[in-house]
């Protein structure tokens, strides 16, 4: 069984067709790229599992079981996770409470409507360990906003990690930090437990590379190759859509 | 500021209102009703910011409940034995309750403009009704003769108000006590979240639209046990609590004071009413021109309300 699968998964707006028959798995505890050039639907790919787009047809799994029109929050409950490619956080309020939020609507708690949300301990508690497995722990009192934009997305996946998803979905989760904090945020993913399967959405390539263990190649909503990240560097058809124009 | 890094205890700036309240009562005993009026549009502005300032709910149909309120309380007194003032204000609550649900499952899918147009029609349809409804409600003339019992069986409603200010008051304080908890339970941080950033939530897991409804249920609730409250002190009730005006003026005493911040809602009816009660005996026509002044300048100056320029002292802190 596979922790995420699609079956013929399509997408169009009009004559515009951003997914065409999309077949993918993602194995349980996989490290897994989507790659591709720009406008190659892969946003549209990650909105599509997550339940923020429909799909025009085919078929979504999430652990087996069929979530293709279940809405994001069923989805979420069922362990998937997700990261934005821009950061999309609670901007005026501290880091804990952004981590707490995810953690509260897992663990079902909040929707109380009495105790002070700062009595319940066991879920600062998380949150603060969460953190500090991410070396956050001196920026929990922090506003989002007067974080430097490294930190933020790191807050992201501190999120994600905050519901315990089963999959995770990474999409770019190094876009917009330079270059010498990327090392960070890839030390970060590496240090994520393994049994999480991951599909990660990356433009870097060196990232991409060091990170995963599987590579999909998407060109146009039709999934090109997919292969080891040995398989995908010898491709030819890769090197010409993709790799090649990349790095010319 | 509420949350899960927020201190929820009292401070000791939170009784002033209280105290403020009870000092009133004794020292200008002449100015009870305007008081009890007061303390009235002060429980409305909590209700509004409940969803306003905390869940980012932009509305101006808030009147359509308050209205529903004001009426159903009306109704009861005037046309049926229903007297005790208890079991109206929990009938108008009842009502307003289920409006609430209602109309809140209907528009809370929809967002900013068409969600505004959309509060606004309700309030417009309800004020409609009362207008051509006059078997029931009087009309254009209002509904007059609202009869109010004593409360508990044993404190009459006096000519002085001080029956009817005690119990606003303490109506009050039930309200903001509820309001409080709600704020700093994790359903407040949650309602923040969405204020702040719904895709986020969305993406979290959380079921955006039913908790909308049901803090959208509990303000209309609160704001129809206001309503309620207005007639049963007037012992009179009239076309002026529906529709578009109403909804506006607990609007402004709210940004006046100060949105989202619990005590904006505090200050602001008071200095609305307490302006508008002034200017009104010296320019009767021309009241509503010191109020639209007011704004501008609380507008342009101090963003955060009244109650924002007390950041200022406090280092951009929300204290209050």
């Amino acid at each position: 069984m596979y922790s995420l699968e699609t079956r013929k998964l399509c997408k169009s707006f009009g004559a515009l067709t951003v997914a065409d028959n999309i077949d993918f798995r993602l194995e349980p505890g996989a490290r897994h790229a989507l790659i591709g050039p720009n406008g190659a639907g892969k946003t549209t790919f990650v909105n599509m599992l997550m339940g923020a787009l429909a799909p025009s047809s085919g078929q979504i799994l999430l652990g087996g079981e069929e979530v293709t029109r279940a809405p994001q929050s069923a989805r979420v409950r069922r362990g998937l996770g997700r990261t934005f490619q821009i950061t999309t956080l609670f901007r005026s309020l501290p880091v804990l409470d952004n981590v707490a939020l995810a953690v509260a609507e897992r663990s079902g708690l909040a929707t109380r409507l009495w105790r002070p949300a700062s009595a319940h301990q066991e879920v600062i508690d998380e949150s603060l360990s969460l953190l500090a497995g991410l070396g956050l722990s001196d920026d929990a009192a922090v506003r989002v906003t007067d974080l430097p934009y490294g930190k933020q997305r790191l807050v992201e996946i501190a999120i994600a990690l905050g519901l315990r998803p089963k999959v995770l979905l990474l999409d770019e989760p190094a876009a917009g930090v330079p270059s010498q904090e990327t090392e960070k945020i890839l030390m970060s993913l590496e240090r994520l437990p393994p049994d999480i399967a991951i599909l990660i959405i990356e433009h870097d390539m060196d990232l991409v590379f060091r990170f995963a263990h599987r590579i999909t190649v998407l060109v146009q909503g039709v999934v090109l190759v997919e292969g080891t990240p040995e398989e995908i560097a010898r491709d030819k058809r890769v090197h010409d859509v993709y790799l090649g124009e990349a790095h010319a | 500021m509420s949350g899960y890094s927020a201190d929820p205890r009292i401070r000791w700036t939170e009784w002033l209102p209280w105290i403020a309240a009870i000092a009133f009562f004794f020292l200008l005993p002449g100015y009870l009703s305007l008081g009890a009026r007061i303390l009235i549009f002060i429980l409305f502005a909590l209700s509004l910011d409940l969803i306003l300032g905390y869940a980012g709910i932009i509305t101006l149909g808030h009147s359509a409940f308050f209205g529903l309120g004001a009426y159903t309380a009306g109704a009861l007194g005037a046309h049926t034995a229903v007297t005790d003032p208890l079991v109206q204000l929990a009938a108008a609550a009842t009502l307003s309750a289920l409006l609430g649900a209602a109309t809140g499952a209907v528009i809370l899918r929809t967002r900013a403009l068409t969600l505004l147009m959309l509060t606004l029609a309700i309030t417009a349809i309800l004020l409609e009704i009362a207008n051509k409804w006059t078997s029931m409600t009087g009309g254009a003339d209002g509904l007059a003769g609202v009869k109010v019992g004593e409360l508990l069986g044993w404190f009459r409603f006096d000519l002085y108000g001080k029956t009817a200010f005690v119990y606003c008051l303490v109506a009050l304080f039930v309200g903001w006590w509820v309001v409080r908890r709600i704020i700093y339970s994790p359903y407040g941080a949650m309602l923040t979240g969405i204020r702040e950033n719904t895709t986020r939530m969305h993406a979290i897991g959380a079921p955006v639209y039913w908790r909308l409804v049901l803090i959208y249920t509990i303000s209309a609730t609160m704001a129809g046990i206001a309503g309620a409250l207005l007639t049963q002190v007037n012992q009179f009730v009239g076309l002026n609590v529906l529709g578009l005006e109403p909804s506006g003026d607990v609007l402004v005493m709210l940004i006046l004071g100060g949105v989202g911040r619990l005590y904006g809602a505090f200050i602001g009816p008071v200095v609305y009413i307490v302006v508008q009660d002034t200017l009104a005996k010296q320019y009767p026509e021309y009241w509503y021109f010191g109020i639209g002044v007011l704004l501008i300048v609380v507008v342009l100056f101090a963003r955060g309300g009244i109650l924002g320029i007390a950041d200022v002292f406090t280092r951009n802190k929300k204290t209050l």
